[in-house]
């Protein structure tokens, strides 16, 4: 969407346009139908649906969340339909309310599991990305084992990218964006071993991880006791790793940690991101993405910016 | 779901850590059961609080001061606003033919006040329920008198006997006769409904569930349940009986 006057917002982002560079996060939009019912989500560059799995899955016990000063700790622990119930049910729903390319944030507990949802959602028509979650903190024996050591994350990545190219006559090679943890000694080292093995993309951050205690009860807040930090928050954080990781690779970044305002926006384009994605700010006011669409033509105006993709890695 | 700012009517303390608050209203439709969202200044995430009562102009809201939100809000004086988000949650429907001609109505400490509004809609479709209170003790008390004012035979029970039957709602329960029966308040307290009455009485449930959003979409409050999972904050927070899994 080109903005008022001559402020053009559009972004590419692995070979697809975005008309703006806003994302609602995995795990923070649901398949987006609560969302639908209260905005037009068309005025998206897309959004990530929930973190899909091989089986549905049912998540963590609960409690799954605890508040903390200027963000959240949840450990939903990936609660989603499973893959067959997102191609049967959700993608039919989505593809009503929503008529761009959809991204699709896969997770697993096993490289087989990765690679056989990545497959099957990559064949859907509305699927333009494979956001491949190798970064959740809140599943035992999975999920961020991979996305902890870089030989490892080389291997799902490589893996699940070859599985992709062997359906390229079906359409089903979309581009691979794999999603890192933070929760590593220096990001960019993951980061550059997803690169060589394929990724097309990488989103950062995931969630931090972290705890709250229960002073009347002397307890962890949330039953996994242990779960993931998101919010306005860790925006510096995510732009720390956003930044380093820029110098590191080649391909296009999607920012995503604590973004809740228009100028969080521009800081993390300017970090590297090409696409911001925005999380918790979600759960609390609903229609943040929207206000932040609405507002950044003109904020780009009161900082001279025409071309928003001009400023992608510009603090550099 | 709407997202409202609010004027401040009133803001009272009604009973030891017990305050009232009565907020302005555009008239939007809402349920007995549902509740609305608030954000308060300085705290991320939005807290949960069911709707007391409601007319046309207002809605009632009564909170516990049990942590450091609420210790905030009460600090909130008329004349002020306040944001919130709007009606969220299944509610009880009151036209379930289920219900019949004598419903019990259950609450415990923070699961009262949605009573009310429940109780008043029972009223005005002509039936009347028997209320049965729970507190901790008669310094906690609250909205005795406004559930009598329906018309409504009310029972109490506290904890420490010091006003109403010393124990608990069960001790003052029976349920010969009851046609069906809503609850909320603690867990235990639900728990023990479920044992107390009797397995062919039709029941609603109100939970509580720590909550991201409130409105479905984080998945933070699920449930597991006979029918699946259900979202506390959607689906819910009124389960029906037969689908709890204790
Ligand atoms: C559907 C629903 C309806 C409710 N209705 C009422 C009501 O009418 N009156 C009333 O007094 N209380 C009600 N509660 C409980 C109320 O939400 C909590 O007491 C309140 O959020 C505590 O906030 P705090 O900051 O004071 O406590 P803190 O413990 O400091 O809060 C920290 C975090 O935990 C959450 N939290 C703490 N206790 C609860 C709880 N019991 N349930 C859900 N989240 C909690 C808070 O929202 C916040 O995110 C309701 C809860 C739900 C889920
Ligand atoms: C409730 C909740 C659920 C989440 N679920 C997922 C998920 O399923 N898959 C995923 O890749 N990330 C998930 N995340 C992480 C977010 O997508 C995002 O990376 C993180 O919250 C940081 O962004 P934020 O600070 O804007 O929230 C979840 C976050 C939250 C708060
Ligand atoms: S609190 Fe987010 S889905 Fe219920």
């Amino acid at each position: 969407m080109v903005g008022s006057d001559r402020t053009n917002m559009k972004v590419e982002l692995c070979g697809i346009t975005l008309d703006n560079p806003i994302i609602p996060a995995s795990g923070t939009f649901g398949f987006g139908r609560e969302f639908a019912e209260l905005y037009d989500i068309n005025i998206l560059g897309t959004f990530s649906f929930k973190g899909t799995t091989g089986k549905n899955r049912f998540g963590n016990p609960t409690p799954r969340i605890a508040e903390c000063t200027e963000g959240m700790i949840n450990s939903v622990g990936l609660e989603n339909p499973g893959v067959d119930g997102v191609i049967n049910e959700e993608l039919p729903e989505i593809s009503k309310m929503f008529n761009k390319s959809v991204m699709a944030n896969v997770s697993g507990f096993s490289l087989e599991e990765y690679v056989e949802v990545a497959g099957r959602l990559a064949l859907q028509k509305q699927v333009g990305w494979i956001e491949l979650n190798i970064s959740c903190p809140n599943v035992h024996r999975g999920g961020m084992a991979f996305g902890t050591d870089p030989k490892e994350a080389a291997r799902v990545t490589g893996a699940v990218k070859k599985a992709l190219e062997a359906q390229s006559s079906d359409g089903g090679n979309k581009p691979l964006i794999v999603k890192l943890s933070p929760n590593v000694t220096d990001i960019s080292e993951i980061a550059v071993a997803c690169e060589i093995a394929g990724a097309d993309g990488l989103t950062l951050i995931n969630t931090v991880q972290g705890m709250r205690i229960d002073l009347k009860t002397g307890r962890p807040v949330i039953a996994n006791k242990i779960g993931g930090f998101s919010g306005p928050a860790i925006l510096p954080i995510a732009l720390g790793m956003v930044y380093r990781t820029y110098e590191k690779v080649k391909i296009p970044i999607v920012g995503c940690g604590g973004v809740s305002c228009p100028e969080d926006v521009l800081e993390m384009m300017m970090a590297g991101a090409t696409g911001v994605q925005v999380g918790a700010a979600n759960l609390v006011n609903p229609w943040i993405c929207q206000e932040i669409i609405e507002a950044l033509p003109s904020q780009m105006k009161k900082y001279g910016i025409e071309n928003l993709r001009d400023i992608i890695g510009g603090a550099h | 779901m709407k997202n409202r700012k609010a004027e401040i009517i009133s803001n009272r303390q009604i009973a030891e850590n017990t305050y009232e608050m009565i907020l302005s209203h555009d008239g939007t439709e809402l349920k007995p059961g549902q509740f609305i969202n608030i954000k308060l200044e300085g705290f991320f995430l939005r807290r949960p609080i069911s709707i007391c009562d409601w007319d046309e102009k207002t809605i009632t809201i009564i909170y516990k001061t049990v942590g450091r939100g609420t210790e905030a809000m009460k600090r909130y004086v008329s004349g002020g606003s306040i944001d919130i988000l709007l009606p969220l949650g299944n509610g009880y429907d009151v036209s379930d033919e289920r219900i019949g001609q004598k419903p019990i109505v259950v609450g415990g400490g923070a699961g009262v006040p949605p009573m009310f509004g429940l109780c008043r809609e029972l009223v005005a479709r002509g039936s009347k329920p028997l209320v049965v209170l729970g507190f901790r003790s008669s310094k906690e008390m609250f909205y005795i008198e406004k559930f009598r004012e329906l018309g409504l035979e009310v029972a109490v029970a506290t904890e420490d006997g010091s006003y109403g039957v010393k124990g608990f709602v069960t001790d003052v329960l029976s349920d010969s006769e009851c046609t069906s029966f809503f609850t909320c308040g603690p867990e235990g307290m639900l728990k023990a409904m479920d044992s107390t009455m009797g397995r062919g009485i039709s029941g609603w449930f109100s939970f509580e569930e720590r909550m991201g959003c409130g409105f479905g979409a984080c998945m933070g409050c699920s449930c597991e349940t006979r029918y699946g999972s259900k979202r506390i904050c959607k689906e819910g927070p009124v389960l029906e009986r037969e689908e709890i899994i204790w």
